[in-house]
């Protein structure tokens, strides 16, 4: 079942890009996209009765070469079922999306067949990334990996007639490759000191990685720290962390369904889970986790302020993806690995709804993508304007506050309220206050950059071109059936899966298939009401993670009990998120529907600050010149001179000037008298016998 | 004891008396009349001797007192000569009586220059050396005038005749100075001496054997006579000249310095290496400016003579191994070569301009395709065969510590891959010709080329057993 669920889109892929001639455009579509929802069927029901131990799955040998000994393997665990689920429904929901979105595409001229290759693109983009996240080994993976940025790329550049596309899809590519070398950079080194890529081997020899020394660019590094660091910038690179995020804002250059199936809720995640995986060796790298948590925030609050200024719809909510995708990092960086991939499952489920949304507005505005020239379309568009206000509820993390009403143990509320909220309070209880205040301000600026996307695009007056709003529709049954559907996950993810991702730990562990042992003391402080009611649930009860790296999904060391103190923060903490909403949505609204001129006058007053947040923190001027203004100089030094001069030239001047002239030489020896050769012959003989008695052979 | 040596030898005395009688046969009756039967029973006793020698054949027998050796070496050379004259006559037969030069004496000369060829790898002994090497030599300056009215014919098979003699004289005096200072002429005797120690005279009898060997296998300096004789002789002798008497003069070589100087590997590597290194390079240089194609193959041959020279100088047994293997694949590569070029013709008239293959993949596809492989395969480009002769050779002079020899190798077979690969040009991207060649529609020679072309592309996968045999004839040589 998982091997069909794994190769079903390829095949789709296949036989709808090279088959289409054959079974003509529309049924090729149906073909992958049938085969995703057989695939996304199959993922379900693989998610539902997994019982929690890891298993592994061989579907042929593949490297063999000295010590390096690789399986081609799934590797089915909790952690593979969640991106499993994640990937396949998202995906297929997007194919089905992609009928109404790619029916007439204003890029393509008439009779010209460009949805098949959409499609193929599209599929082969889920089999890469169902190879990334059920891989066996580190290069298994990494296969995945550069798989999804080749879809990456194809898909971004998919409308290859505009030039920003182009553009777009290299810088894509480009910017990967950075993070993917500090991702090579890691299986080397673990390679080298484990001498397996096998993540069972590697994981086993975690403790063992953590006190030894490896010597890299002439100084020495804790092995665990130095690997653990390498691998995340990988994942920097594919998640659109700080420093490597140039790319995800341009790579909207691509279709909207590629967006919110690729940069939001897949491809741009598996960094998350890189870090999620390599958790038996994170666990050892204190240091580098510092780094992911450091990295993780930052970008989180980088991303947010820059989304506050943003006027094109698809890049508002790119900046947003960015942002959460830090507090990802942050989960996972204080060790609340669970936590983080929680929001990874909430956040898939409303960004990509969010995006879908945001191309049916697209879609019904003619291609219109500026928010400027949208206003007051909720009654034109009613249903996309209701998905779309799911989704923001979601994202903002509307819910109800814990000291108020639970439903038992679990918080009330959209999906993104319980991810973002165990993530601010993981946070805080691992007692990184930088972190935990970044978050909450960046939570602030989310409710407000949200909040103004909405009320710029459905609510006010009509702006922008009269005849595209009059001509404004609603979307047809195909785009609407996968909104419908992601707004169920939008709602209630959350609610559903609390327990499972950020319950108490005997809860966690056993949705993990982590061993777990009881606590010797209680250790709790502030007993919350949740506490008392979990606490008599569980008979007075408590737990702490117990496996041995390797053991279950995700490993969390025996002292990591942040999930613990997670659940005892202080209300003011557990309740500051909710604040940050609702505060940045008043303000929005005072912003947008009250006093809809403040924003151009602040923006006046403050136009530094204004410019610097709407140019993105100069981030692509800066690299422009750091980077690549001299990469340029250097290749064009080359080009003329290295290349150009001196090895053209010499290859010129060898093969047109000297190779010649012997052959010259050599023709005229050739003169066709008797006498000349059997002199050449006598010179020969004299030659050899002079040299052979100057010499004395070998004595 | 006389019979027992006769057994040995019996199939050169079967071949000569074949000669003799073919001679007399056709002298008295219809004289040139008899030619056409006489070349394919000559061929098919080729064939013939060639299988018996092939599968019988086992042991080393020694006969006439160590002057006649019969080895795992001498057979795999024989095969290669029998085999290769074999389908030079074939290829002839259609050419020669279409042009009224099918002679009957042809048949008759070249069984007796193999002969002379056969004696020569079998040779244990100065004197069976020259004894062989005359009897070749003088059959093949015959062979080389052929073509008693053309000027270029007689031109080519006097220069070869003269400038034969002296390296006959050259060889001789070498040969003479061996037997002086080893006091034998025996190489079993001869390679005792020359384990104690080369003196200065033996030393000089060497270089001057050696001359008169390049001069045999056409390696620089001694090469010069080439170029004119390939473009003089009739094309289907050319081919003769350029495949069975090189595998003989190769072997020969081969056999004198591993078993008349195998202790003094050291005294003649660095002459090897020379003649081998100069080869190489002017075969590469050279053939660029030539716009005949048999003098472009007369080039061609010269640096492939080169390759299979440093197998020898490696003096080891991997590279005799090579060399053979070399040799064998040269051979191949040639016979389809020399196929394709006796179709060139135009209204009957033989074309050996490479300017008139201009575009000639358009008229036949076929033909075409098949002469790229073979010219891909000279070049030496993978996957050909050509290739994996080139690796052996490269391989057994970088194990024998030759390296700047392999690299010079390398840089030679770079050059000379343009004038294959020109060809190759003319034919799929020439400019369209006022007339192209036409006619040549033989089938044996079309058998021959796409037979050769096909060994080129399906011999890597075993190279049809040559490289065991080969590996066990350098063993006995070697040891």
């Amino acid at each position: 079942m998982e091997t069909i669920l794994l190769f079903a889109p390829l095949v789709g892929a296949l036989l709808c890009g090279f088959g289409w001639r054959i079974f003509g455009e529309a049924a090729a579509c149906w073909i992958a996209t049938g085969l995703l929802f057989l695939s996304a069927i199959l993922s379900w029901i693989t998610f539902l009765t997994f019982d929690g131990t890891t298993e592994s799955i061989q579907i042929l040998r593949w490297i063999e070469s000295g010590t390096l000994s690789t399986d081609w393997a799934i590797r089915l665990d909790r952690l593979t079922c969640i991106m499993l689920i994640v990937i396949t429904t998202v995906s297929s929901l997007v194919h089905l999306y992609s009928f109404g979105y790619m029916a007439h595409d204003p890029q393509w001229k008439e009779g010209e067949s460009y949805k098949p290759r959409f499609f193929a693109y599209l599929s082969f983009f889920t089999f890469t990334m169902l190879m990334l996240v059920t891989a066996d080994n580190l290069v298994q993976m990494f296969f995945g990996w550069e798989g999804v940025g080749v879809a990456s790329y194809l898909l971004i550049g998919f409308y290859y007639r505009k030039p920003t596309a182009n553009a777009a899809a290299i810088k894509a590519f480009v910017v990967n490759r950075v993070g993917d070398f500090g991702f090579l950079l890691g299986i080397f080194s673990l390679y080298f000191l484990v001498d397996s890529i096998r993540l069972d081997d590697i994981f086993a020899a975690a403790p063992t990685l953590a006190e030894t020394q490896l010597t890299f660019l002439w100084s020495e590094w804790n092995a665990a720290n130095l690997i653990a660091f390498l691998l995340f910038i990988g994942a920097m690179g594919k998640s659109a962390q700080l420093f490597l995020h140039t790319w995800l804002p341009d790579a909207m250059e691509g279709p909207t369904p590629v967006s919110a199936l690729i940069h939001a809720a897949t491809m741009v995640t598996a960094g998350v889970f890189l870090v999620c995986r390599m958790s038996p060796l994170m666990e050892f790298a204190p240091e580098a986790m510092m780094f992911v948590t450091f990295i993780g925030a930052t970008t989180a609050f980088f991303a947010a302020t820059v989304g506050l200024v943003q006027t094109d719809i698809k890049r508002v909510i790119a900046y947003s993806t960015c942002s959460q995708l830090g507090y990802m990092f942050v989960a996972a960086g204080v060790g609340m690995y669970s936590a983080a991939m929680f929001h990874l499952l909430t956040h898939a489920f409303f960004k990509a709804m969010l995006f879908l949304g945001a191309g049916s507005v697209i879609h019904a505005m003619h291609h219109e993508q500026d928010m400027t020239n949208y206003g007051g379309l909720r009654k034109k568009i009613p249903y996309t304007f209701m998905a779309m206000m799911i989704g923001t509820l979601a994202i903002t993390g509307v819910g109800i506050p814990v000291w108020i009403l639970t439903l038992g143990e679990i918080p009330i509320g959209f999906a993104g309220f319980q991810s973002k909220d165990a993530i601010v309070e993981s946070a805080y209880a691992a007692g990184t206050g930088y972190s935990f205040w970044m978050l909450v301000i960046a939570a602030l600026f989310t409710s407000f950059y949200s909040w103004r996307l909405m009320f710029l695009t459905f609510y006010g007056e009509p702006r922008g071109d009269k005849h595209t709003h009059d001509h404004a529709h609603e979307s047809p049954m195909t785009m609407l059936v996968p909104l419908g559907v992601l707004s169920l996950g939008a709602i209630f993810a959350g609610m559903v899966w609390y327990g499972s991702f950020f319950g108490h730990v005997d809860k966690v562990a056993k949705f993990y298939g982590i061993p777990y042992a009881e606590a010797g003391e209680d250790h709790s402080a502030i007993v919350t009401p949740r506490d008392k009611a979990a606490g008599k649930k569980d008979g007075e009860h408590h737990y702490v993670f117990a496996g041995e790296p390797g053991q279950g999904a995700l490993y969390m060391a025996p002292d990591n009990t942040v999930l613990d103190d997670a659940h005892k923060v202080p209300y003011w903490v557990k309740t500051s998120p909710f604040a940050a909403m609702l505060l940045g949505f008043l303000t929005a609204y005072w912003f947008y529907i009250k006093n809809p001129s403040l924003p151009g006058r602040l923006a006046e007053n403050q136009r530094p600050l204004y410019l610097f947040l709407k140019n993105k923190w100069y981030f692509d001027e800066l690299y422009h010149y750091i980077f690549i203004v001299p990469a340029m100089w250097i290749g064009k030094q080359l080009w003329k001179k290295g290349d150009g001069k001196v090895i053209d030239g010499s290859i010129n001047g060898v093969s047109m000037g000297l190779v010649p002239f012997i052959t010259r030489l050599a023709g005229r020896a050739q003169s066709g008298y008797i006498f000349t050769y059997a002199f050449a012959m006598v010179i020969g003989i004299a030659v050899l016998i002079t040299w052979m008695t100057l010499s004395g052979g070998a004595n | 004891m006389i019979s027992a040596d006769l057994n040995i030898i019996l199939p050169e005395i079967l071949l000569a008396v074949f000669a003799m009688l073919g001679l007399l046969g056709a002298v008295y009756s219809s004289k040139d009349g008899l030619a056409s039967p006489l070349l394919w029973a000559t061929s098919a006793v080729f064939l013939a001797v060639a299988a018996w020698i092939g599968f019988t054949g086992e042991g080393v027998n020694i006969a006439f007192n160590g002057m006649f050796v019969d080895d795992a070496f001498s057979r795999f050379a024989k095969v290669a000569i029998l085999v290769s004259a074999a389908a030079v006559l074939l290829m002839s037969e259609a050419y020669m009586s279409s042009r009224g030069i099918l002679r009957f004496e042809y048949p008759v000369l070249v069984v007796l220059a193999v002969v002379g060829m056969m004696m020569m790898v079998s040779a244990g002994d100065l004197m069976a050396l020259y004894m062989g090497l005359e009897l070749q030599s003088l059959a093949l300056y015959v062979v080389a005038s052929l073509r008693r009215d053309s000027v270029k014919s007689t031109e080519a098979g006097l220069k070869y005749f003269v400038l034969g003699a002296l390296s006959s004289g050259l060889l001789l005096y070498g040969a003479s100075l061996v037997y002086g200072y080893a006091g034998t002429t025996l190489f079993s005797g001869i390679v005792q001496v020359a384990e104690e120690g080369v003196s200065l005279g033996l030393l000089f009898g060497l270089v001057f054997l050696m001359a008169g060997l390049a001069f045999k296998v056409s390696a620089v300096p001694f090469h010069m006579w080439t170029p004119d004789v390939y473009e003089g002789s009739p094309t289907p002798i050319t081919a003769f000249f350029a495949t069975a008497p090189k595998v003989a003069a190769m072997a020969l070589f081969a056999r004198v310095m591993h078993d008349a100087f195998g202790g003094a590997v050291a005294d003649w590597q660095q002459i090897m290496a020379l003649l081998s290194v100069l080869s190489m390079f002017l075969g590469a240089f050279a053939a660029i400016g030539q716009t005949n194609i048999k003098r472009l193959m007369a080039f061609s041959s010269i640096a492939h003579m080169g390759y299979a020279l440093m197998g020898l100088a490696a003096g080891t047994v991997l590279g005799v191994q090579a060399m053979l293997v070399y040799m064998a694949i040269y051979v191949t590569m040639n016979v389809g070569t020399f196929a394709f070029i006796l179709m060139m013709e135009k209204d009957g008239q033989p074309i050996t301009d490479i300017g008139s293959l201009n575009m000639y993949a358009k008229r036949e596809p076929t033909r075409a395709l098949a002469m790229l492989v073979l010219l891909f395969s000279l070049a030496g480009v993978p996957p050909m065969l050509g290739f994996f002769g080139k690796l052996y050779v490269l391989r057994a002079a970088y194990e024998a510590d030759l390296i700047w020899l392999a690299v010079a190798g390398v840089i030679a077979s770079v050059i000379g891959a343009y004038y294959y690969l020109r060809i190759v040009f003319f034919m799929y991207f020439g400019e369209e010709p006022e007339e192209g060649l036409n006619g040549g529609k033989s089938v044996i020679l079309s058998a021959m080329l796409l037979g050769s072309a096909a060994v080129m592309v399906f011999g890597i996968v075993n190279m049809f057993g040559v490289e065991g045999a080969a590996a066990m004839a350098a063993q006995t040589l070697v040891n």
